[in-house]
């Protein structure tokens, strides 16, 4: 069989260890809705049908769906809209009653589901930071505690007292995020949070992601982006007309999630101007580093410079590519990245190779390399695809502080009188 | 990640009580403030339009019952009776009348977030029972001042209190449950309201109503419910509910239908809340 994606060694993160305790299991999940044909909701109608039956439809929402997600992980939902993945949200977040199946889970558990948690409108801020406290789980008193911590975190401390109604969208998404955060709890249940906001704000997510992974908190993602699938987590599971098609490694379930989408279909949505799709452009051939003798290796010595050998091949035809490295660590911050751009065009199923030194300042650590290839469409709008080439290694005494160490002319002198 | 493993719990969806009975209680009491300051949020005399709201509507029923239809002069201490016909006709209908769009109201908490479905309409009673705190207050003021004597049955009001509580709450949920899948729920109960609001013995005291429709109007659970406050609160010589109904066994149909709208309610309610978010 073909190796179409690159080694994935298991990501080093202190978070992933698939011994940790099972903390969401779900058994043969069903959950269909009764959709009608023609809603009767009034009297009249029903008078004037006195003998039409309603017509339902049965909307087969989740079928047989099972699978485990233990303790901090960071597990991603991923499928296309009307997938059922936001209705396993829900029954995972017991709003909604399943069918069949059981659901378990272990701790305290926070949702943020529509881009948001249980808002009243009419109320303010402030009233709708406790109530919502209360809802994930905290009581009266560590609610009303926390709203500064909460309102700090929105950066919204001016609108405590202003109701909800008169809140733009963008700081509706803080706020709730926010009160999601300080509701601390053990999982975290979210439906496309990154999807809007601006980057400053998609950042902080990610920040608090990684916090709370480390903290041994479980976070389970719904969504469609899949350079965060890929490069943020540990785990992926990609849903289908209700039916569970593939769990595993974020990379192979991203795989399966364009193949869902685009494969079959007419090429899939079009990219608007000035869009950013993410789109498969590459498959990684083979992705490794070298040593000095030119032999393979994922552990390097500190300073010992990065050699790369990469083989990529183009998965449909594309206009001078670029390709953008970003070398992260355990905590995911990219702590450098470089771009190189191919200035010509790639047939389809043809080979790019970009082999090469980088020079090393990481301190001792584990690492990921990531690539991201990006090509520009023609009067604006682009395509990128991240994926996750491979982790290493840097070896070496520890240091408790920075993420890189430098070259320093810097001796100290003892200053003498005059 | 030091604490122990928590064990694995069922995630048995949402029901219409069930859970933490504490978060419940801090819910209920949160959201039932948050009504009741809201309703008054802005407002030039804030709480004040508690009293003043029942307070106008009993000055012109006032003058049209003691002016025009002159049937405040056969009813001792028609003044105080009627207020506090208005202030105990006025919590049932309040609270109801909120009820029937309080699962839609709360759509965002409702679709969002896991808890005891009941603890929507219980907070709307709840705001409501905050109101008839309030009026309940000036009906003291007004009953010492139209020189009602103070008398021991007064330490019995509680429980026509707590019968009309269980009845408000019943006719609560049941008006909320049915109200998202079935919409004309708000104009009906808008209707019926007001019919009960002329068939219940708020205007009149019910030994005005001519014998033979005392039986229909006696089926209310509400006639004997005010009919009690009245002998109790403000006239001792008042024939009372049973002697009104002419004899115990004539106040069974009230009781049977006040003990079938609570059977019913906590049957629908139970029935309708584990899908209530899906209706919305």
């Amino acid at each position: 069989m073909e190796e179409v994606i690159a080694p994935t060694a298991a990501v080093p993160s202190s978070a992933r260890d698939d011994r940790g305790p099972v903390v969401i299991e779900v058994r043969g999940l069903d959950k269909s809705f009764r959709v009608p044909d023609r809603r009767i909701d009034s009297l009249k109608e029903r008078a004037t049908h006195p003998l039409t039956r309603v017509a339902y439809r049965e909307h087969h929402a989740l079928r047989g769906v099972s699978f485990d997600v233990r303790r901090g992980e960071f597990f991603a939902i991923v499928g296309r809209n009307g997938s059922g993945k936001s209705s396993l949200l829900k029954v995972l977040a017991s709003i909604y009653r399943a069918d069949a199946g059981t659901v378990r889970t272990a701790g305290r558990m926070a949702p943020f589901i529509e881009l948001g948690v249980g808002f009243n409108p009419e109320m303010t801020a402030r009233e709708n930071a406790v109530l919502n406290g209360v809802l994930m789980g905290l009581t009266l008193r560590e609610a009303r505690r926390g709203l500064d911590a909460v309102l700090d975190f929105a950066e919204l401390q001016d609108f405590v007292d202003l109701k909800l109604k008169n809140y733009s969208s963008g700081m509706l998404v803080r706020f709730a995020f926010a009160v999601m955060v300080q509701a601390d709890a053990d999982i975290m249940l979210i439906d496309e949070v990154l999807a809007v906001g601006d980057a400053a704000f998609a950042q902080k997510c990610m920040d608090v992601f990684r916090e709370r992974r480390l903290a041994g908190k479980t976070i389970v993602l719904v969504t469609h982006d899949m350079t965060t699938v890929q490069t943020m987590c540990d785990r992926a599971m990609l849903i289908h007309d209700g039916e569970l098609r593939f769990i595993g490694e974020p990379e192979d379930a991203a795989l399966h999630y364009y193949r869902v989408n685009f494969a079959g279909r007419d090429s899939g949505p079009a990219p608007a101007d000035g869009e950013k799709v993410v789109d498969v452009n590459a498959r990684v051939v083979h992705a490794q580093l070298r040593d000095a003798a030119g032999g393979a290796t994922e552990a390097l010595a500190e300073g010992q410079p990065i050699v790369l050998d990469v083989v990529l091949e183009a998965a449909r035809a594309l206009e001078r590519p670029a390709f953008i490295f970003h070398v992260r660590n355990a905590d995911g911050q990219a702590v450098f990245e470089f771009t190189r751009t191919l200035g010509e065009r790639v047939g389809a199923g043809r080979r790019v190779r970009l082999p090469g030194t980088v020079e090393n300042r990481l301190v001792p650590g584990s690492y990921a390399l990531d690539l991201y290839v990006r090509e520009d469409r023609e009067g604006g709008g682009m395509t990128v695809q991240g994926l996750r080439l491979l982790t290493f290694s840097v070896q070496g005494p520890p240091r408790p502080y920075g993420v890189v160490s430098v070259d320093a002319a810097v001796e100290p002198e003892l200053e003498r009188d005059a | 990640m030091s604490d122990a493993a928590a064990p694995l719990r069922d995630v048995p969806g949402p029901s219409a009580l069930g859970g933490s009975r504490r978060r419940a209680l801090e819910l209920l009491y949160l959201i039932a403030v948050t009504e009741f300051k809201r309703h008054y949020f802005g407002t030039a005399l804030g709480y004040l339009w508690s009293i003043a709201r029942p307070l106008m509507l009993f000055g012109v029923l006032l003058g049209v019952f003691t002016q025009v239809f002159r049937l405040g002069s056969e009813v001792p201490h028609y003044e105080v009776l009627l207020l506090f016909n208005i202030v105990l006709f006025g919590f049932f209908q309040e609270a109801t009348g909120a009820a029937v769009t309080s699962l839609v109201a709360q759509e965002g908490v409702v679709r969002k977030t896991q808890f005891p479905r009941l603890v929507v309409p219980l907070s709307v009673v709840l705001t409501s029972l905050f109101n008839l705190g309030l009026n309940l207050v000036v009906v003291v003021v007004f009953l010492l001042a139209f020189g009602v004597d103070p008398v021991w049955t007064w330490l019995l009001f509680p429980f026509v209190l707590a019968v009309l509580i269980a009845f408000t709450t019943a006719v609560s949920m049941i008006v909320s449950a049915l109200y998202p899948r079935f919409r004309d729920m708000a104009i009906i109960w808008s209707v019926l309201a007001t019919v009960l609001f002329y068939a219940s013995p708020v205007l009149y005291p019910i030994d005005k109503v001519p014998e033979t429709l005392r039986d229909v109007f006696m089926l209310n659970p509400l006639a004997p419910l005010l009919e009690l406050a009245r002998k109790w609160v403000i006239d001792p010589t008042a024939p009372g509910p049973a002697a009104a109904a002419g004899g115990w066994p004539q106040l069974l149909p009230a009781i049977a239908i006040f003990a079938a709208t609570c059977v019913l309610a906590v049957w629908l309610f139970r029935r309708e809340a584990p899908r209530v978010a899906e209706e919305l």
